[in-house]
């Protein structure tokens, strides 16, 4: 069934969209993140115009999100302190972000710099959860305790501690406030709500354990994704909310459903599988930038 | 030069002959199960004498969308990786362009008509003041044309008017289900021995309507009110989601 789109001005088919939306929900539920780093490419892909895109997605991940914090709310497993903390960050990182984006856009090469930092950020944060979880995996297989992961560092030298009761950390505000501005920018230029950059931080810089993690990740995602879509739709008018709806109508099943297959899996394997996605999306752009394209050319809408 | 030109315009037969036109229908409405739509051209030739026998006679029509600025760029290889590098602006480009004749091109039309009436898509596209570090600004126009081709966007039809008795004619052009709003306009060509003798011309509204037509308004007249709406949506479709299969599972 043929859908046309009132925004993005093209006709797609409503049910590769509604299973589209319920594939990346599915991911977004198990491993806490949005899913838009996924989806966004492929919506370029069916021919949705990449600004409609972007601002559309940020609008299904909030719902996505919403659907998938509720199920962890219940179960206990978000630390709200420290998603305040994060989110904080988030909102002065997004904004800064946009000032970032925009002056790229002046220059003329936004789409390169996107391409570029995903598959930079994709590449590095999927090999070292790779390399990671694998070791995890096989420590545990061999001596059946599972790795320690926390340490003694640097982060716990810093001032202005707080306890963050929920995920058992006594550490001070500054690294996860950082931690928020810096996927907030990264989130405002890649277009994605920020949860595989924020999740492997959250593991292997602040320690946070792996539970707590991904409902924490989604509660500050939705509201750094709620900011963008409205300054999307303010600003650009690329918010199409047909697509949104039909996107997010999978979306939230599937995250319904990836939140409890998530709960199946054990912390290592989780994070393998997300490594192992994380690496096949930055393998695919990668390859896009580095091999010959059939058609050189490109049409963009409007002067500049 | 003008003069002689203008005489010869005069004495040809040319006010004998002339075009009228018709559509099928003159307005399209883009609902949200809008997947293409199939318009039939047709008209006739209206004379005051009998048709003059000696000269070939040809039908070009031609439906042209709103025309908009667009920007082209080509990938080339900087270090390792493929980069849009040079971009060439089309100042005017239609975002749909269909030609149909009722025989080949060459035949029906000449040169000189074409660049007069801008009838083919070359013709139709206009670009002003290439910039001066593009060596070759019409392989980017000429690649504007082959990606629009390939989206049934820009379609060439040679040969598919037809014409009986010299006098009645018709075609039917396939609109894509990606068609962006506005006038489209249908031109109409009669031509004798490649020469345009007549031409008349009308529109086709192409317009969004109920669904459609409010989301789009709403987004550009009151974007505030769009975009908590569109989050307002999202949260109830997360919350709905998580309600029933918290009763699902009992």
């Amino acid at each position: 069934m043929q859908i046309y789109l009132p925004i993005a001005e093209v006709s797609v088919n409503a049910f590769l969209l509604l299973g589209l939306g319920g594939v990346v929900g599915v991911l977004s539920g198990m491993f806490g993140v949005g899913g838009g780093f996924l989806m966004t490419p492929l919506l370029f892909f069916i021919g949705i115009p990449p600004a409609v895109a972007v601002a559309t997605e940020a609008n299904q991940i909030v719902a996505s999100s919403f659907s998938g914090v509720l199920a962890h709310l219940r179960r206990k497993t978000v630390d709200l302190r420290m998603g305040t903390v994060l989110l904080i960050g988030g909102l002065i990182g997004a904004a800064v972000g946009v000032q970032i984006f925009n002056a790229l856009r002046e220059i003329g090469q936004v789409d390169l710099l996107v391409r570029l930092s995903y598959v930079v950020f994709l590449g590095i944060i999927g090999g070292l959860m790779f390399i990671e979880s694998l070791s995890a995996i096989r420590k545990s297989r061999k001596g059946g305790k599972p790795a320690q992961r926390r340490r003694h560092n640097w982060i716990h030298a810093l001032p202005i501690k707080v306890k963050f009761r929920t995920s058992g950390l006594y550490i001070s505000v500054i690294p996860p406030l950082l931690v928020g501005v810096f996927v907030g920018i990264l989130a405002a230029i890649m277009g994605v709500g920020g949860g595989f950059i924020m999740v492997p931080a959250m593991i292997y810089l602040l320690g946070m354990p792996t539970k707590v993690v991904v409902g924490t990740s989604l509660f500050q995602i939705i509201f750094v994704t709620a900011f963008t879509t409205l300054l999307h739709a303010t600003t650009n008018y690329t918010v199409d909310m047909l697509l949104a709806v039909l996107l997010l109508i999978g979306g939230v099943v599937g995250a319904q459903v990836g939140t409890r297959l998530g709960t199946y899996l054990k912390a290592e394997q989780l994070r393998i599988l997300l490594a192992i996605m994380v690496l096949a999306v930055c393998g695919k752009l990668a390859f896009d930038l580095l091999v010959m394209p059939s058609e050189l050319y490109s049409i963009g809408r409007g002067g500049h | 030069m003008r003069w002689l030109l203008l005489l010869l315009l005069l004495a040809l037969p040319a006010r004998a002959e002339q075009v009228v036109a018709g559509l099928s229908q003159n307005r399209i409405a883009i609902t949200a199960n809008f997947d293409g739509s199939e318009i039939l051209i047709f008209g006739a030739v209206k004379r005051e004498a009998p048709p003059p026998g000696a000269a070939a006679m040809g039908v070009v029509i031609t439906l042209e969308g709103p025309k908009e600025p667009v920007t082209v760029r080509r990938k080339d290889r900087w270090a390792i990786i493929w980069v849009n590098q040079e971009a060439l602006e089309v100042d005017r480009a239609p975002s749909f362009y269909a030609v149909a004749t009722s025989g080949p091109l060459d035949d029906v039309l000449s040169d000189v008509e074409d660049l007069r009436h801008s009838i083919t898509i070359r013709r139709a596209i206009r670009s002003v003041g290439a910039p001066m570090e593009i060596a070759d600004p019409t392989n980017f126009t000429e690649a504007l044309i082959r990606i629009r081709e390939r989206a049934d966007l820009y379609q060439i039809k040679p040969g598919t008017v037809e014409i009986s008795e010299e006098t009645l004619f018709n075609t039917s052009i396939a609109l894509p289900a990606n068609l962006v709003e506005g006038n489209y306009r249908a031109r109409f060509f009669l031509t004798r021995d490649g020469a345009v003798v007549s031409q008349a011309e009308t529109l086709i509204y192409v317009q969004k309507v109920g669904l459609e037509r409010f989301l789009y308004t709403l987004a550009h007249e009151q974007p505030l009110v769009y975009g908590l709406m569109s989050l307002a949506i999202a949260i109830a479709a997360g919350w709905g989601a998580s309600a029933v299969f918290r009763y699902l599972q009992g």
